[in-house]
């Protein structure tokens, strides 16, 4: 006789033993420490704190230990602590062009103020496995030059000040805030931002190489990518005045664009924007474009149909939090609907053999 | 940090979910947007329940959580845990002893009570959403209460197939005003979402949206005059642990030669009735 299944809650409890079993490996191998994780893996917290839109990077990496490696888990984890943490205002926007530089590059100029720095990046490194890391090898500290503490101007100014830059809207004091009210469309370009930085790498990047090939083309030059520290700051009512409370790694991108102009602007550049959290190139140049492609219809370009394009579409699905729920909740049971499923694609046969055989 | 508000959720999350269920409750099927929290689990496994639920729970409730009609299913013992622990209420598996109960795909055999909560797990709440995608489009349909749409697309069922082809979600019509979608629960249980003495709240949390039904409100599933609604279940079954006839059954397959047996979804329902049973024969 069939007895309905018990046991979910010590089932559930096992599976939990074994995963903090099996997330601790062999007990030869020494425990990871959360400092090893922040230091040499650093690139895989950057993206944990851009898409988990928390900038922790001890937080990011403990969550990164605890997710097994599994970059979306750890994001997911982090922005659950997130949502528990009380909101105490808004900073004053983030001055980058007082940004002390670790790596900045322009595509569009040989050079500039502030010149081209190529900082650590595997731009140019040829992909071949360094079988020493395999090992523990000392490695030399790398070559320093001075440090300048010099404003270093942002490379579109150059063009801006020619007037043929497109200006952008300062924005007012009140920024929408999209996990505070629900998204609803059409969205202002500021949420949209907001939901670029902490959407999906993988998607943007993906779109914005969409972009590239054709779907909703609008070749973009990156004008200027820069990576480095930046100052935080608040202002504070009860004090009167401003203070810094952080000192964040941010990526910044300005894509330049050409627009050929309609009825009422004249033909100039215009900017797609990214900005993301810690040294995240790679996104930040995908946000920028996807920026770029979803201001198609505010410019009066011509709409394919691309979803690069389609702000509903984008801003939908790029959050790999939600996508990854959604999509891994078809796991959980569905007995019930597949029951009434069943019955019903039993009942469609019976009925068409029935009036197969009247009909013979 | 040592512990967690009431029920996870700060004061000032509970108050804008309650504006929202406020809302619902006045405005009967209309989808509510809210802004919707990163919960603890993942979107898709009831974060829009887990909300609401945290939003009217109340130390003195107890608190019945079911899944697929059942009390031990693995996210159905998760999300009570998750309240036991978080909140330190009571918990029941047996429906007339619940004050709130959240469910994902059904609606428990056990007749409902005035003063009970029924909150239900919501995967997209759109009900239009399969024949048009677009958010900004189905919300002017439901203001417009142009439901042409979805008319011609139970028609073309009753062409195609000679029946309205839904065995779950099948959409109803509250109050003769807006289209919802009762969540994928099988129509079988589409009849008791009418003129329920208790409360009943569907929260979305992944789509940020809340609707409600209010007590007694009047919810037809949809239909035409020469093809009415029926609710189905498994054809000539009966429950075969405790011999039910009028509640949902789950087929299993119990052999690797076309064994199968049929059990009540709703386990509450079904063990009553075993120790009922039990009683009547001691």
């Amino acid at each position: 006789m069939y007895v309905a299944v018990k046991g979910g809650e010590r089932a559930i409890n096992n599976a939990h033993a074994w995963l903090d079993d099996a997330r601790r490996g062999d007990r030869d191998v020494p425990d990871l420490l959360i400092d090893q994780i922040r230091e040499q893996l650093a690139l895989a917290v950057d993206r944990v704190m851009a898409e988990g839109a928390l900038y922790d990077p001890d937080l990011a990496a403990l969550a990164l230990k605890q997710a097994r490696g599994d970059v979306i888990e750890a994001v997911f984890l982090i922005r659950a602590f997130r949502t528990t943490l009380p909101r105490f205002g808004t900073s004053q926007p983030v001055d980058t062009g007082a940004m002390q530089i670790i790596r900045r590059i322009s595509a569009t100029y040989k050079d500039a103020p502030g010149g081209q720095v190529l900082g650590p990046t595997f731009d140019y490194t040829h992909r071949l496995l360094d079988f020493g890391l395999a090992q523990t090898p000392d490695i030399a500290t790398a070559p320093e030059a001075e440090v300048s503490t010099a404003s270093v101007p942002h490379i579109l100014s150059h063009l801006d000040a020619e007037g043929l830059m497109q200006r952008e809207d300062a924005g007012g004091p009140d920024v929408p805030d999209l996990t505070r009210a629900p998204l609803e469309f059409p969205a202002e370009r500021p949420l949209r931002l907001q939901a670029l930085t902490r959407g999906d790498e993988g998607f943007l990047l993906s779109l914005a190489y969409s972009t590239q090939r054709g779907y909703g083309r609008n070749h973009a030059f990156v004008g200027e990518l820069r990576i480095g520290n930046v100052r935080v700051s608040a202002f504070l009512p009860e004090l009167g005045f401003e203070i810094e409370f952080a000192e964040i790694m941010i990526t910044e991108c300005e894509s330049v664009n050409q627009f050929q102009g309609s009825k009422t602007e004249p033909a100039q550049f215009t900017r797609g924007y990214g900005l993301v959290f810690g040294q995240s190139e790679r996104k930040a140049i995908s946000m920028a474009l996807v920026d770029r492609a979803l201001r198609a219809h505010e410019l009066g370009e011509d709409l394919d149909g691309a979803p690069a394009q389609d702000e509903e579409f984008v801003l939908s699905h790029c959050d790999n939090i939600q996508s990854s729920g959604f999509l891994e909740h078809i796991k959980l049971p569905h007995y019930v609907d597949f029951q009434a499923e069943l019955e019903l694609i039993r009942k469609l046969r019976r009925d068409a053999a029935a009036a197969q055989q009247a009909a013979e | 940090m040592t512990d967690y508000n009431f029920a996870y959720l700060d004061e000032a999350t509970k108050r804008m979910l309650r504006r929202a269920i406020l809302k619902a409750v006045a405005i009967p099927g209309y989808q509510v947007p809210f802004s919707s929290r990163e919960m603890p689990m993942p979107y898709g496994w009831g974060t829009g329940g887990v909300q609401v639920t945290a939003a009217c729970l109340v130390p003195e409730d107890t608190l019945k959580v079911i899944d697929q009609g059942a009390d031990d299913t693995t996210n159905a013992v998760s999300i009570r845990k998750f309240f036991a622990r978080v909140a330190g209420v009571a918990t029941t598996e047996a429906t007339a002893q619940a004050s709130v109960i959240q469910t994902r795909h059904r609606i428990p055999e056990t007749p409902l009570t005035e003063g009970q909560i029924l909150v239900f797990q919501v995967p997209i709440p759109e009900p239009l959403r399969f024949l048009e995608p677009r958010e900004t489009e189905t919300r002017t349909m439901h203001a417009l209460e142009d439901y042409g749409l979805m008319q011609v697309r139970l028609y073309e069922d009753i062409a195609k197939h000679g029946e309205i082809a839904r065995a779950y979600a099948y959409p109803v019509r509250v109050e003769g005003r807006y289209i919802m979608d009762p969540s994928p629960i099988p129509k079988f249980d589409n009849p008791k979402l009418d003129n329920s003495p208790a409360l009943q709240l569907f929260g979305a949390g992944r789509e940020c949206r809340i609707y409600a039904l209010p007590p007694y409100t009047h919810v037809k599933s949809l239909d035409f005059e020469d093809y009415p609604f029926t609710a189905s279940k498994a054809a000539g079954q009966v429950c075969a642990i405790c011999g039910a006839e009028d509640s949902y059954l789950d087929e299993v397959i119990t052999d690797d030669a076309g064994g199968r047996m049929f059990v009540c979804s709703d386990t509450d329902y079904c063990a009553t009735r075993v120790a009922a049973q039990a009683e009547d024969a001691a």
